[in-house]
């Protein structure tokens, strides 16, 4: 997570930078909150080729001890990870259930 | 030092002397040689820039938007159809307020199909935020690049330069090519306050509600205003610097005219050697070239158009169900401040030539009227 920076109100158009700017990098905006399906890995069978982790067009993957990790703060539920994996050891389970 | 070349080659000189230092770009006619000169000086080392060979027009200018948005000087050159196929992301930069600069090879678009020089493809873009140069020489093509980095950066909006397929792209000139010394101090490196930063990182032209957003869109238009401000200022400054002039707009001999020809691009050239012929034979006739279509040289035009008893307005391009475009914006820059009649010809369309001969005709046909009787009149169609 990116260092918390004190949130910035603009109370003038003079104040404002000539374009949109975010006060804080992406990395505090959780926008794993509307995902219905989620991914699952059964390591048992993952062969650690790291397919998904470069297919997630989130980044929502991470590696951790030569293991992929799905990040839920940012997995938006795509199943893109699950589609690629030669494995098919990723399944999309209902959020909730 | 002087030398003969091209349009699109005084294109590739103006992006090498400006030292750009990221160019993307995809080819297409009439626009090939100038990234392809440009791919020659930065192989050779001539330039220190990235090349980015890219698989479309619209990747071009999103490269473009990328290195511009980490503080990089941006070029590309686009003609016609990939220019259109460029849209969404010119909106994007101009948006964004980066100040990219890029060359439009004027060509007709298609259906169907074409190569040949009009207006249309970048007067279609005349809402996206780009400012638009139109040029008449190939020495005016490679200052205007200078120049066009020079005020971008300043105002913080990107600029199209644009040029004739054929007429001015293809064809040879002499032209001065300013020392990279005096264009050094002409053009300072450009120092971008919000460019992207590793270790400070920010998202760039996220989500922004109705409380916020019209307030950039203020910004732009006051950056707009402030660019007409930084041209005129730099019409003096460039000349001061290279002993070259470009001011917004053109006048020749519209004092004592009483019918003013308005042409862009190389017709005018053409208009102001009719214009003399004319005069020889005793007719009041003069020429104001546009030569800035954004922003808008409202207060120019009007001063320059005071004293005329008609206007000509000859488009090369149309508004299909309207008019020419040239002629809807200075129309309506004159609404409400003179009441001078104004007739639009639509002549040249998809490269047919414009002669001095076609000026000439269009003059004497509008002496017999003293409105216009239709909305516009094609010149030289076959029947
Ligand atoms: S479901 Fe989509 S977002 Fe989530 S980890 Fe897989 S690829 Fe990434
Ligand atoms: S793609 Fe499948 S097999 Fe490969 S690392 Fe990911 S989960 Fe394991």
């Amino acid at each position: 997570m990116a260092k918390d920076r004190k949130k910035i109100e603009f109370q003038k158009l003079d104040e404002l930078p000539p374009m949109v700017q975010s006060q804080r990098s992406m990395a505090a905006n959780p926008t794993g909150s509307w995902r219905n399906l989620k991914p699952v890995i059964d390591l048992a069978s993952c062969i650690h080729c790291t397919i998904c982790w470069k297919f997630c067009p989130d980044a929502a993957i991470d590696w951790v001890d030569d293991n992929p990790v799905i990040n839920l703060d940012f997995c938006k539920g795509c199943g893109i990870c699950a589609e690629e994996c030669p494995k098919k050891c990723i399944e999309m389970v209902k959020e909730g259930k | 030092m002087k030398k003969v070349m091209m349009g699109n080659h005084a294109i590739s000189h103006g992006a090498t002397l400006a030292r750009v230092q990221v160019i993307a770009a995809y080819p297409i006619t009439p626009q090939t040689q100038v990234v392809e000169l440009l791919s020659e000086i930065v192989a050779d080392q001539r330039l220190k820039a990235e090349f980015i060979k890219v698989e479309s027009e619209h990747s071009a200018m999103a490269a473009c938007i990328g290195a511009s948005s980490a503080g990089a000087r941006a070029f590309t050159a686009t003609s016609a159809q990939g220019l259109a196929l460029m849209h969404e992301l010119l909106h994007w930069a101009a948006g964004a307020r980066l100040p990219i600069v890029m060359a439009d090879i004027n060509r007709a678009m298609a259906p169907p199909w074409t190569i040949w020089t009009d207006q249309n493809d970048s007067l279609s873009q005349r809402d996206t935020g780009w400012m638009q140069f139109y040029c008449q020489s190939n020495q005016e093509v490679l200052d205007s690049v200078i120049m066009a980095y020079k005020v971008a950066e300043k105002v913080l909006m990107p600029v199209m330069i644009v040029l004739d397929a054929f007429s001015l792209s293809h064809t040879y000139e002499i032209v001065d090519l300013p020392d990279q010394a005096v264009v050094d101090k002409y053009l300072p490196p450009f120092d971008y306050k919000y460019k992207l930063n590793v270790s400070d990182p920010h998202t760039y032209g996220g989500l922004t509600t109705p409380d916020w957003y019209m307030e950039f869109r203020v910004k732009m238009q006051e950056a707009m205003d402030q660019a007409l401000v930084e041209i005129k200022k730099e019409a003096v400054e460039f000349e001061k610097a290279f002993g070259r002039r470009y001011d917004p707009v053109e006048p020749y001999m519209v004092d004592d005219a009483d019918i003013v020809l308005v042409t862009s691009g190389t017709a005018a050239s053409t208009a102001r050697f009719a214009v003399d012929q004319m005069r020889k034979k005793g007719k009041k006739v003069g020429n104001l070239r546009m030569r800035l279509l954004r922003p808008f040289p409202f207060a120019d035009v009007r001063e320059h158009l005071k004293n005329a008893k008609k206007v000509i307005i000859v488009d090369r391009n149309i508004s299909y169900g309207y008019h020419g475009i040239w002629a809807q914006e200075v129309k309506s820059a004159l609404y409400g401040h003179s009441k001078v009649p104004v007739f639009n010809f639509i002549a040249g369309l998809g490269g047919r030539d414009i002669f001095p001969e076609t000026f000439v005709e269009i003059v004497n046909k509008v002496k017999k009227l003293k409105k216009p009787d239709q909305e516009l009149y094609w010149v030289e169609v076959k029947k």
